[in-house]
């Protein structure tokens, strides 16, 4: 592996203890991949301050005990914990007063404050074609895929290293070449009445994932008018069935104008067709409960602003039932978007509590004895059948709101049922 | 000694343990139990498993990133596999591991070995994963 006599110099501990150490670790993975060289990077996500124990948060504090400071803009992801209203989510003193330890070593070592899992609609959004480390799912696969920078699927304590050492190793999805797709996911079989239904995407990213696995994908038939919303939510299903990391939209995102530019050339592509009966499996695997609904869960990710406005509209001044709560996760820019812009008050009347900082998987469900959780989220829908004792109902956000108001599930006739 | 593969390093480190089988992606990150090591997806085939100390197979990881965080988290707490054997290493998996060398001076080996060797591969075995010389030796199985 090539290195330049700058990062021979780093990685000889010229530039300090935590540069030296991060360069350590990039180094020995770098050529555990075969990367050829070292390149610079424009901007980190930072997934390190998500807390899933103790071993990270010797890692940063350490970090800053021997002088750590990222060297490129650096935002932050969704932490666990509401920091302004943990105590009324239930969260324990010592998870919160662990999460808080976490969160001022990573602003410490230069972290922005986003505290989000969507930077890119909270105002930290790299270039087409620029080199980045991208941590969390969502945000890597929407990096790559919509906006056209080049990530890898960083993983949570890596990112910060390149953060800290401001360059990556070079291979993998840094390199054109590797973004090329294997496979052709074709939607011929989904008409545009099922295409113009929100509750599509999470059902289509979850059943791409599933099949793409860990490999670049291109999808034929996408409608050039889908929403960023839609996009998330479609990359954020299919990074936690699958590992994908880059999606080509053919003639909708940056790096697939036409099927050519972005189809791998070496051998002939896998095809597969979605039908309605695969979506009709996968929104059935997703819900353990058709029954009553206690809690419903929005901003799985992070809801922008513009799901914000189609939720009080989809309001319509109605209340939630009192059986019942509703939830939604948002950024702290959101957030402060929604108190300018008015839409809070509305929100606040109709029995919604919106938190910010946090991430709705980790909130102590069983400390509220919620039996039954529903989202518009495949990806919170994935995770959450889990050991927990709770049972998950998915659908659109439509029925996610008439069943809040009615205390029921709710699900609509869909296109793509029988 | 055994059969032996051959297999590409990801991960160094020298270990040896029962072998525990799966032929579907794992996602550490809210599917394995960072205080427990155990796993705690139901619709994975190993729910409720232990992967603590066991020469854990399974072809790739899935799902969100903090992956790398429950590995390392399991490496400090003495609950992780005594080594991990993989068709492709995904980034998120070789994280925990790498760091934990520079880290806590702790290795859990990882090794990719090709499709024939992999789905040869049966739970109860006893595997003998060598990352620093690039084998992994089978002995006996069940």
């Amino acid at each position: 592996m090539f290195l330049t006599d700058k990062e021979k110099a780093m990685l000889n501990g010229e530039f300090g203890e935590a540069v030296r150490l991060s360069m350590s670790i990039l180094v020995d993975l770098g050529r555990l991949y075969d990367a050829s060289n070292m390149i610079p990077v424009a901007m980190v996500h930072d997934d390190s301050i998500f807390c899933v124990g103790k071993a990270q948060i010797d890692f940063a504090e350490h970090l800053v005990k021997i002088g750590g400071q990222f060297a490129v803009p650096t935002s932050s992801n969704a932490c666990n914990i509401d920091q302004r209203r943990w105590c009324e989510q239930r969260f324990s003193r010592e998870t919160a007063e662990q999460n808080l330890r976490l969160i001022k070593a990573h602003l410490h070592l230069g972290a922005v404050p986003t505290f989000t899992c969507t930077p890119y609609q909270a105002g930290l959004i790299p270039r087409f074609g620029q080199d980045v480390a991208w941590a969390e799912s969502n945000a890597t696969i929407f990096a790559n895929s919509v906006i056209g920078a080049r990530t890898n699927r960083y993983a949570g304590l890596l990112e910060i290293c390149v953060s800290l050492a401001g360059v990556a190793p070079n291979f993998g999805l840094h390199k054109p070449e590797n973004r090329r797709a294997e496979i052709v996911i074709k939607m011929d079989q989904l008409n545009d009445e099922m295409l113009s239904d929100e509750a599509i995407w999470p059902l289509l990213g979850y059943a791409v994932g599933e099949f793409a696995g860990d490999r670049v994908v291109a999808i034929e038939g996408a409608p050039a008018q889908i929403s960023i919303d839609a996009l998330k939510s479609f990359g954020a299903a299919a990074a936690s069935s699958g590992a994908v990391a880059l999606f080509h939209l053919i003639e909708v995102t940056p790096e697939a104008p036409e099927k050519e530019a972005c189809i791998d050339k070496s051998k002939p592509p896998i095809e597969e067709s979605i039908s309605p009966a695969t979506l009709r499996e996968v929104e059935r695997r997703l819900s353990t409960t058709q029954k009553d609904v206690d809690l419903v869960l929005l901003g799985c990710p992070h809801f922008s602003y513009q799901e914000f406005l189609q939720l009080t509209m989809l309001l319509s001044g109605r209340k939630i039932h009192s059986n019942v709560g509703m939830w939604v996760f948002t950024s702290r820019s959101v957030h402060q978007w929604l108190a300018v812009g008015g839409l809070l008050d509305g929100l606040q009347k109709a029995g919604i509590k919106v938190y910010t900082d946090g991430c709705s998987l980790t909130v102590p469900y069983h400390a509220w004895n919620v039996r039954t959780l529903m989202t518009n989220s495949a990806k919170m829908a994935n995770y959450y059948y889990s050991d927990t004792g709770i049972s998950i109902f998915y659908s659109g956000l439509k029925d996610c709101i008439e069943s809040a108001i009615t205390g029921r599930c709710i699900r609509r006739r869909k296109p793509w049922d029988k | 000694m055994g059969q032996v593969m051959k297999g590409r390093t990801v991960a160094p480190g020298l270990a040896t343990g029962e072998a525990l089988v799966t032929s579907q992606p794992i996602s550490f990150c809210l599917g394995v139990d960072p205080s427990t090591g155990l796993i705690i997806d139901s619709r994975h085939e190993l729910y409720g498993q232990s992967i603590v100390n066991k020469v854990l197979v399974f072809p790739f990881g899935k799902g969100s990133s903090g992956a790398g965080l429950v590995i390392l988290e399991l490496i400090r707490a003495g609950l992780s596999p005594a080594a991990i054997i993989n068709l492709r290493t995904e980034l998120v998996v070789a994280t925990g591991s790498i760091i934990a060398v520079h880290f806590y001076q702790r290795t859990v080996p990882i090794m990719c070995i090709d499709e024939v060797d992999f789905f040869s591969l049966k739970n109860g075995q006893m595997v003998e994963v060598n990352a620093d010389s690039g084998w992994v030796a089978i002995f006996g199985g069940s």
